[in-house]
């Protein structure tokens, strides 16, 4: 927006006059809020109208069938997909669509992928350092030193996610859940305000189910949590409040319960697996 | 401002890294004692021609680090590395150019004799400051990192990476070479540079000089590796590797990958620029033939050969193979071309992680192993 259509708008706070770096602000209402959010891509509408809103603290579950728009839907907060109109905001300060990934992450949104992606060059130990909250610019990162209270912090941690014996085995060598596990852990180290958790549970046994649940209830409360899955029993075992997404917009939202018992819901969704 | 050297200091107390300066230096000793205190009858005898070959194998081992640096490390496969030598050769060149004053054929004391010939009546603007050591030192430093800076920022902000990015970098030293053999550049054409001198007031024709300069290359060698550990085991080194391995997982935990990219990639070009220099006072002639694409290709093929993302492979990789060229092209030269051909396929397929990963085996120790696990069984 130029500086001149800026001066026009007199019901939003000028860029120039927003202060740059500010903690994120929720003491007036959400820590996430999407508003009639659009994206298409090459005609395809991937993303409809989309409403949503995450409460600081909040574990939320995000449900819908392949193509719903959920990976997109993150994509549009991390900054890696610019929608065509609507506003996505952080806080009541930041607005998201007007800076890039690695400020995002900065700020304090931490997003797991689909795949487990760790670097399985490195050992543990150093996946979880290179996630640490810091100054990550070249030469601070050039020069950075290990501070004991930082080796602390990593092996809280790694207590946390169950990697304690593995932390100086190289990632590369974890079963498939031991690297969801790593994955989330290196989100916790950059101690993000909000976390984003795409198919947590994809590939995993009952038993490392089980475990992640756990992990994740117990994040619920000190960071805010948004659990995209397909696996309808997990989702059942830790959400508190869960949105069904149907063609890139919002079809319900609310308890598991009433959501199951939504007659829509279960034509387009849960119809096809009972 | 104590923390601000850690980097660079730390290398210094691994095993790895003194094993390496240590072996260095014995051979730095050996060779200079051999060629100073033994007569020149005796078999143990190292003559003055073999020192500044040895040279020149040191300076190709720089610039197999610096590649290494970027390839193993970084996950860039620079097929252009030889245009950074060779800006690096052409500064020194230059230097080395402005240093004959009157003793060229033509006795211009201050034109080149390459601009008398082609009737030039003044220096151009860029030949200027060549004259003074410092300028041309600097500019053996700046212009590859200069060159390195601009590419590297337009390449890294498209975010062009892999193939293409390497299809680039043939393209670039490829237009370097083409534009270097114009006439009209002013670096002497397709004779380029010759006829050296003397560098610093040292006649470059006696034994004592070529000895420093070999002395001299064996320094920086030991340097730059010191700089490469140190860039490689600090957590810049890790970020690096982050890099190689997942870009976009680098970038959402915030580090910006175009930067971390361009920087390690711009040290890269300086180191190559240096072992450039330190090449052209030793072999005594300077040419477009340096920016050949072969040759940056070549380079790689050594990188491969010694073992990616150890350092130190890269410099056994760069003194194997030349040492084996000298001794090819001296025997059968035809065969040599085949010979380094089937050198690559037999290491590719018997040793991927090249003749350091043999080491590694060897030695047995669990040394933590940088390379992708993912690419070992590729």
């Amino acid at each position: 927006m130029s500086m001149l259509e800026q001066l026009t708008n007199r019901d939003q706070v000028f860029d120039f006059l927003a202060p740059a770096a500010s903690p994120v602000d929720v003491r007036h209402g959400p820590i996430l809020y999407m508003e009639d959010v659009n994206v298409s891509f090459d005609g395809f509408k991937a993303i409809n109208n989309l409403n949503l809103t995450i409460d600081d603290g909040e574990l939320r579950c995000i449900i819908g069938p392949n193509g719903a728009g959920k990976t997109t839907m993150m994509d549009i907060i991390t900054g890696k997909t610019r929608p065509d109109t609507g506003s996505v905001w952080f806080g009541s300060r930041h607005n998201l669509l007007t800076m890039n990934e690695p400020d995002i992450a900065t700020l304090g949104i931490g997003r797991k992928f689909q795949k487990p992606t760790v670097f399985e060059a490195l050992t543990v130990f150093e996946n979880l350092e290179l996630a640490m909250a810091a100054d990550k610019r070249i030469l601070p990162t050039l020069t950075a030193i290990m501070k004991p209270e930082n080796r602390d912090q990593i092996d809280e941690v790694l207590e946390m996610i169950g990697l304690k014996d593995l932390r100086d085995k190289l990632a590369g060598i974890l079963s498939h859940g031991q690297k969801q596990w790593l994955e989330i852990g290196m989100l916790l180290m950059q101690k993000p305000r909000l976390l984003l958790v795409d198919e947590p549970v994809a590939g995993m046994t009952e038993q490392e189910m089980e475990r992640t649940a756990e992990l994740l209830t117990s994040l619920a409360g000190k960071q805010s949590v948004v659990v995209v899955e397909h696996d309808m029993g997990f989702v059942r075992s830790i959400a508190r409040q869960v949105t069904v997404l149907h063609q890139g917009g919002v079809l319900a939202e609310g308890t598991m319960d009433e959501v199951s018992n939504d007659p829509e819901v279960i034509k387009v969704y849960l119809g096809e697996e009972a | 401002m104590a923390t601000s050297t850690t980097w660079l200091l730390r290398p210094l107390q691994e095993r790895s890294t003194q094993l390496f300066l240590g072996i260095l230096t014995a051979a730095l000793a050996v060779v200079t004692l051999l060629h100073l205190a033994m007569p020149e009858d005796s078999a143990l005898h190292v003559s003055a021609y073999t020192v500044t070959l040895l040279g020149k194998y040191l300076c190709y081992a720089l610039l197999a680090v610096a590649v290494d640096l970027v390839w193993g490390y970084l996950g860039i496969l620079s097929l252009g590395h030889g245009a950074f030598f060779a800006l690096g050769g052409y500064a020194m060149g230059m230097y080395l150019m402005r240093q004959i004053g009157d003793r060229g054929t033509y006795g211009d004391p201050i034109l080149p004799d390459f601009m008398v010939f082609l009737n030039w009546d003044s220096l151009p603007w860029y030949w200027h400051g060549f004259d003074m050591a410092w300028f041309a030192f600097a500019m053996v430093l700046l212009v590859p990192g200069a060159l390195a800076f601009v590419f590297g920022y337009l390449a890294f902000r498209s975010r062009v990476t892999g193939v293409y990015l390497s299809i680039i970098t043939q393209a670039l030293t490829f237009a370097l070479m083409l534009a270097f053999f114009r006439n009209e550049m002013g670096f002497g054409g397709n004779n380029g540079l010759t006829d050296f001198r003397d560098i610093l007031g040292f006649n470059l024709r006696t034994d004592a000089t070529r000895l420093g300069l070999f002395i001299a290359t064996g320094v920086a060698l030991a340097i730059g590796y010191v700089i490469c550990r140190g860039i490689v085991t600090s957590k810049l080194g890790r970020v690096s590797v982050a890099c190689r391995d997942a870009e976009a997982r680098t970038r959402f935990l915030g580090y910006r990958v175009e930067r971390v990219q361009l920087f390690v990639f711009v040290v890269s070009a300086m180191l190559a620029g240096v072992a450039g220099a330190l090449y052209v006072p030793q072999v005594g002639i300077i040419n477009p033939s340096e920016f050949s694409p072969l040759f940056s290709i070549e380079v790689v093929v050594w990188v491969a050969l010694g073992g990616r993302a150890t350092l130190y492979g890269a410099v056994i990789g760069a003194l194997l193979v030349n040492y084996a060229k000298t001794v090819f092209t001296g025997v059968m030269p035809d065969a040599w071309l085949f010979a380094l051909g089937g050198l690559f396929v037999l290491v590719t397929v018997f040793l991927p992680k090249g003749i350091a990963g043999l080491l590694q085996k060897r030695r047995k120790a669990p040394e933590k192993d940088r390379s992708n696990p993912r690419e070992a069984t590729a």
